[in-house]
């Protein structure tokens, strides 16, 4: 049984480049107890990486997030992130979840396939009219997310350049000073705050407009609740679906037989992308941490009220205890209840959305083009803490 | 008022939403979530649970018979 006192291991294992769940995370997972980890920034931190604890962690109201405010929160930058609703618990969290919740339900998102389909069409068409070898990143994976949310929250898409900048600092774990982290995040409250006064002079019909309704008609959210919603479902609307796409498009080019199975049997693209949400260990390393409001058994460690718990959700998903085979990607795997969008009241707002478009995306992508490679050095993200080619170089 | 819950097992993808927003309501099994009694005293957090389903598997109903959650 591990103890406290055990010297914490230096986190995250993964290595940026590349999408390798890290060996330490396999051992970590056979032996009893949670593991003890040290971040670059905070105080130490258990670490979950097995299937049934993330699923308690992530779904236990003696877990919270809003305690993290009140500790010095294990973190891979300097600065300490406002994680907005991320950050809260119920009933606060609930109030401004249930806000958004009915834009991203599965009815919602399905309504949107029609022009999601439409959007990729188009953007292969780009693709393909540049010619070989064409960066998917730059053409494909970014544009249609960026496009997709942009037009559901109500932001100008051309904007695309400038936000990805602010994205990318909101994301990144680099040696951006807390001072430089906080100015771009201001930059990007204040781009959002301008945003909102245009839709509060000529409301129309998209999320933005029913937020600020809320806000200014029914009082169920505050002004700065209001621009940080904004924010969040901006970055976080377009940035993982965005590194995913190319992150899919490379494990299925690494499993040649599962993607000649899937360009044969289209309707096999559900479950595709279910299993590669599964497969595919998306961060860099587990950030969120759940304070423990009192102690709680978890996994054979007996964690203390005010401790800190992180969930590897990569490491989840690869646990042989509720997967067969966890290290194979079976595109037709069935009961595949991965945690890839995570679990509980902070389950992705918008998976029913993300599924959708990397449905679409990836489906209309390996139909297009028969003869997909990659076709040049791939770039890749680096002190994010999402992990993805950056830059890929694609030929067909 | 009495209200009545249901959860539809059919699209319940066990988030695990409800049974965290309202754990005296909602109980999550391995694979999908059910109402703890399907006849509960009339509580807003029910109405918040069939708000915040992901997968809007959640159906509220008054003593009348009136589908009252998710709130439109």
């Amino acid at each position: 049984m591990t103890t406290a006192d055990t010297a914490p291991l230096s986190y995250p294992f993964n290595t940026p480049e590349s999408l390798e769940l890290a060996e330490e995370y396999e051992q970590a997972r056979s032996r009893p107890g949670l593991l003890r980890v040290q971040l670059a920034y905070g105080e130490p931190a258990w670490l979950v990486t097995r299937y049934a604890e993330a699923r308690l962690v992530l779904g236990d109201q003696r877990f919270s997030r809003a305690e993290s405010a009140l500790h010095d929160e294990p973190r891979q930058s300097e600065g300490r992130r406002d994680s907005g609703i991320l950050g809260m618990d119920p009933p606060d969290h609930t109030r401004l979840r249930s806000l958004v919740a009915k834009a991203f339900t599965v009815r919602q998102a399905e309504k949107l396939r029609p022009q999601v389909r439409e959007l990729t069409g188009a953007l292969l068409d780009e693709l393909e009219a540049a010619g070989p070898p064409a960066d998917l990143v730059d053409r494909y994976a970014l544009p249609l997310p960026v496009a997709v949310i942009c037009r559901l929250l109500g932001v100008p898409a051309e904007d695309r350049p400038r936000f990805r900048v602010w994205s990318d600092a909101a994301l990144s774990t680099s040696s951006l000073t807390a001072e430089e982290f906080d100015v771009s995040f201001e930059e990007l409250r204040t781009y959002m705050r301008q945003l909102i006064e245009d839709h509060r002079r000529a409301p129309r019909d998209d999320l933005m407009t029913a937020l600020i309704d809320a806000r200014d008609v029914d009082d169920r959210l505050s002004e700065p609740e209001l621009v940080d919603l904004c924010v969040g479902i901006l970055v976080a609307g377009h940035e993982t679906t965005a590194t995913q796409i190319p992150n899919f498009v490379l494990a299925l080019l690494d499993h040649p037989d599962e993607l000649a199975r899937l360009r044969e049997r289209p309707e096999l693209i559900g479950s595709a992308v279910e299993e590669l949400l599964r497969f595919v260990p998306l961060g860099s390393g587990a950030g969120q941490a759940r304070y423990a409001k009192e102690d709680v058994e978890v996994g054979g460690t007996l964690v203390r009220a005010g401790s800190p718990v992180l969930v590897a959700v990569g490491a989840a998903n690869r646990d042989a205890l509720r997967f067969s085979e966890p290290g194979r990607l079976d595109i037709s795997r069935d009961g595949n209840q991965h945690l890839g969008f995570g679990h509980g009241v902070h389950h992705c707002l918008g998976a029913p959305l993300a599924r959708l478009e990397l449905q679409e995306a990836i489906g209309a992508l390996i139909h297009r083009f028969p003869g997909l490679h990659v076709a040049g050095d791939v770039v890749w993200k680096s002190q994010m803490l999402v992990r993805g080619p950056r830059v890929l170089p694609v030929g067909w | 008022m009495t209200w009545r819950v249901e959860v539809d097992a059919k699209q319940c993808m066990a988030s695990g939403m409800c049974a965290n927003i309202a754990p005296e309501l909602f109980v999550l099994g391995e694979a999908r979530s059910r109402p703890v009694t399907p006849e509960i005293e009339e509580d807003e957090r029910a109405l918040d649970a069939a708000d915040c389903c992901p997968a809007l598997a959640i159906t509220v109903s008054d003593d009348g018979g009136n589908v009252i959650g998710p709130r439109p």
